[in-house]
């Protein structure tokens, strides 16, 4: 969520049901312009927030020339104060996917410990593997996975050019109210993971210099999204059911959109159960 | 004077070439009669009109919008379609929260409202971090106070609101007026009668199915109307101006099977939940159960706001007490106490038992059938094991349990900056969304979310139990193998044998009895 807009923009978002408080944003209007300053970031944008067992972790996300690829992650206790998360690795998200879980505790030195006993392949000796991660690296998995999986934009909102740079579309006026009623027209902003081969059709209406990323329609399982029009039917709202949190809006005839995810930084691994 | 001619022809050549360069670019398009020439003079024209700044960078955007103007002064012949939106319609029922009546101006009835302060619980709210979004909130509050004059209630206070995959539900609480509890009993009695008519069709019919021998547990009485978990009466609606409709009161046997199932609300009330265990109604009653738990689980006050109600007699000391009253002489606990410790925290409402009522009812005894006195004895001992006493009404909530290694209650204080203004939050972990704040005399609880339980790493469904024998195994029902033409034929043989012997024996006896 674009930090020069976060008041407005927070608005949209809050039938969710969360919203920071007024001392909060006042704190971030003032360190974002700071952080915007030291770290040189072209843009600083709200990403969201994490709740723990003893306080939350408030994430904001920097990004530079390539919109999609030079992205740095900030953390916070008190809004004013921002540590920088290291990017994740492979070997990160594994470590934590096997040792993590529950409810963040709100330390970042915490140390979540898993012990496996293995059974080594040449004889019936015992191995005990102790995985420990910390919780900062938890933090950094989690944001990351957050961003690959589920941070949303509509189509048009950004461009490649020829040389693979992703940027603002300055020229975004924004999707129609049909339009927007739509998941097709809802792009993942991440790398193409499963661009579909569309038929002749289909590809006639697409641009590469637009769709160069993965429809929200393509998800799996079908219905992981729900789309309702808030703020008296003027809004367009989305809401992952994956990763239960995270709330896109656009105001359709607009170019405001954003996404901002506010929850307990769990996946929701019982969806196919719920829908 | 050859370089003269030379030159001369060298510029009359060149002048030729831009003529024809430009005869070429005033060339029409034959389709619709447009040339380059008229489209970049029309361009530069805008350009020098606008002076956009970095004009290189969108100089395409200006000539299709150039292009683009061209169409746009054709006349249509066409009829304008009006199509109504959603947010046209909703805006046309919304309007109604905005008309002022007449009547709201006699100072009489401002004193005596049940209508709670707005615009204070919205800043407690926003202070603590939740809410709708200010605009919402007051839209929301519109509503509730529209619902309050069209019921007349006693008591109304926002609820919360729970998100659904299509639409959220907003919800309002009440508490029962009376002579409501008539009109409900009625219509479940409608419902009961309906019920013994299909028992008696399926009587009727001639060749009746075979009956099952399965008992059903005995079913657990609904609570009355006013007391347990149907204390009070929700409301619910998915926009603020949109009708309110009422939800059904809960049956023990909707919380037992909610407390087993994990579904998202879709926003729609009548639709059926595919469910197992299958759940006995539809989303409105899911929703009921929903509610009811996560009231008994989260609806908190600070320590001492309440007091136990003085109860008629002392009669019922073993009963759980449901009632409580305000206490006047409560004096307010400061702000960083609230926080640090959980002790000063109530639950104000009755904690549901595993039988899905607040107050336990021992099925095993029918008030109706004289029983014998090694009966009574039995019943006595299952009655001793199985009593469920929960914890009595406000009951501190350290004594709340943790699910999966998780402490329940979350506190923080809303500022660190202003601590000597702050408010006390508290949030529930089990059910996440659920909030609670205090202040000074002021305390409110609020749930937004998904109406789930958190459920730790993960939730397993109950597996559908084995399909049982259909009979038991027996000579009648087992298969055996057919006999062979042989074996028919020595079967034939012995039975032709035995009639024979049989009429020999006849004739003997006749012949018996003519000697007689």
């Amino acid at each position: 969520m674009e930090s020069n807009s976060l008041f407005y923009s927070l608005e949209f978002v809050a039938g969710s049901g969360d919203t920071l408080n007024i001392e909060q944003r006042t704190a971030l209007q003032t360190s974002f312009v700071i952080m915007k300053k030291n770290y040189k970031f072209n843009r600083v944008l709200f990403w969201g927030k994490i709740r723990c067992l003893n306080g939350d972790y408030f994430i904001a996300q920097g990004r530079g020339e390539d919109e999609m690829k030079d992205k740095m992650n900030l953390y916070s206790f008190n809004c004013m104060d921002w540590f920088l998360l290291p990017p994740a690795t492979d070997s990160m998200m594994e470590e934590v996917s096997r040792a993590a879980g529950g409810f963040f505790t709100g330390d970042p030195s915490f140390v979540y410990e898993h012990v496996e006993i293995r059974q080594r392949a040449d004889g019936d000796e015992e191995e005990e593997v102790v995985t420990k991660v910390k919780e900062e690296s938890r933090l950094a998995v989690t944001v990351h996975q957050i961003d690959e999986e589920v941070s949303v934009v509509p189509r048009g909102a950004f461009v490649r050019s020829l040389h693979g740079l992703v940027q603002v579309n300055r020229s975004f006026g924004g999707l129609s109210h049909s339009e927007a009623a739509k998941l097709d027209n809802f792009l993942h902003f991440r790398k193409p993971k499963n661009l579909k081969k569309k038929s002749i059709m289909e590809f006639g209406d697409l641009t590469p210099a637009l769709d160069f990323m993965d429809v929200l329609s393509d998800d799996v399982p079908k219905g992981s999204w729900s789309l309702q029009f808030e703020s008296a039917g003027t809004t367009c709202v989305l809401r992952s059911l994956l990763w239960l949190g995270l709330t896109f809006y656009h105001v359709p005839m607009t170019p405001q959109h954003g996404y901002v995810y506010i929850g307990d930084g769990t996946k929701n691994l019982n969806l196919p159960f719920m829908l | 004077m050859e370089t003269v001619n030379g030159n001369q022809d060298r510029s009359e050549e060149k002048e030729r070439t831009a003529e024809a360069f430009k005869a070429f670019l005033l060339k029409n398009n034959p389709k619709n009669n447009q040339n380059l020439y008229d489209h970049l003079t029309q361009l530069l024209i805008k350009v020098m009109d606008e002076r956009p700044q970095n004009v290189l960078d969108v100089f395409e955007d200006l000539s299709r919008d150039v292009k683009r103007g061209l169409f746009e002064q054709k006349q249509n012949t066409l009829r304008d379609l009006p199509q109504t939106t959603a947010a046209e319609l909703l805006a046309e029922q919304q309007r109604q929260l905005f008309s002022c009546t007449e009547e709201a101006d006699q100072e009489d009835e401002l004193v005596d409202t049940p209508f709670p302060n707005v615009s204070e619980i919205g800043f407690y709210l926003e202070q603590a971090g939740v809410g709708l979004g200010r605009m919402e909130m007051q839209r929301v509050f519109l509503a509730i106070q529209q619902l309050i004059k069209s019921e007349a209630l006693q008591h109304c206070r926002l609820w919360g609101k729970i998100l659904g995959t299509q639409s959220s539900y907003i919800v309002a609480e009440a508490e029962y007026k009376e002579g409501e509890e008539e009109e409900e009993e009625q219509s479940i009695e409608d419902t009961a009668v309906g019920e013994t008519g299909e028992a008696g069709a399926q009587e009727n019919e001639e060749d009746p199915l075979p009956q099952s021998s399965f008992k059903p547990p005995p079913v657990v009485p609904k609570e009355a109307i006013g007391t347990g978990a149907n204390k009070c009466v929700y409301y619910v609606c998915s926009e603020a101006g949109l009708p309110w409709v009422k939800l059904p009161s809960v049956t023990p046997a909707q919380i037992t099977i909610a407390r087993q199932i994990r579904k998202f609300f879709t926003g729609k009330l009548d639709n059926p939940i595919d469910s197992y265990p299958p759940f006995p109604g539809n989303e409105a009653n899911y929703l009921r159960a929903q509610i009811a738990r996560i009231s008994a689980g989260t609806q908190v006050s600070p320590r001492g706001f309440f007091q136990a109600g003085e109860e008629e007699g002392d009669e019922e000391d073993e009963a759980p007490r449901d009632s409580y009253e305000v206490n006047l002489d409560f004096e307010c606990i400061p702000v960083a106490e609230m926080v640090e410790s959980l002790s000063s925290w109530v639950h104000h409402v009755q904690h549901i038992l595993q039988q899905g009522r607040c107050t336990w009812v021992n099925l095993a005894v029918k008030p109706e059938e004289e029983t014998h006195d090694d009966d009574e004895e039995e019943e006595e001992e299952e009655e001793g094991a199985l009593t469920e006493v929960g914890p009595p009404l406000l009951t501190p909530l350290t004594q709340d349990a943790g699910l999966f290694n998780t402490p329940p209650w979350s506190s923080k204080i809303s500022s660190a900056l202003t601590r000597q203004h702050a408010v006390a939050v508290l949030r529930s972990n089990l059910w996440p969304g659920a909030y609670a704040y205090a202040c000074g005399k002021k305390f409110g609880n609020f749930y937004v979310g998904w109406g789930l339980k958190y459920t730790g790493k993960g939730f397993s469904p109950s597996v559908p139990p084995l399909p049982q024998k259909e009979y038991p195994s027996g000579p009648e029902i087992t298969e055996a193998l057919d006999p062979t033409l042989e074996e028919e034929q020595a079967e034939k043989e012995a039975l032709e044998e035995q009639q024979a012997e049989q009429e020999s024996l006849e004739e003997s006896d006749e012949e018996e009895e003519e000697d007689d």
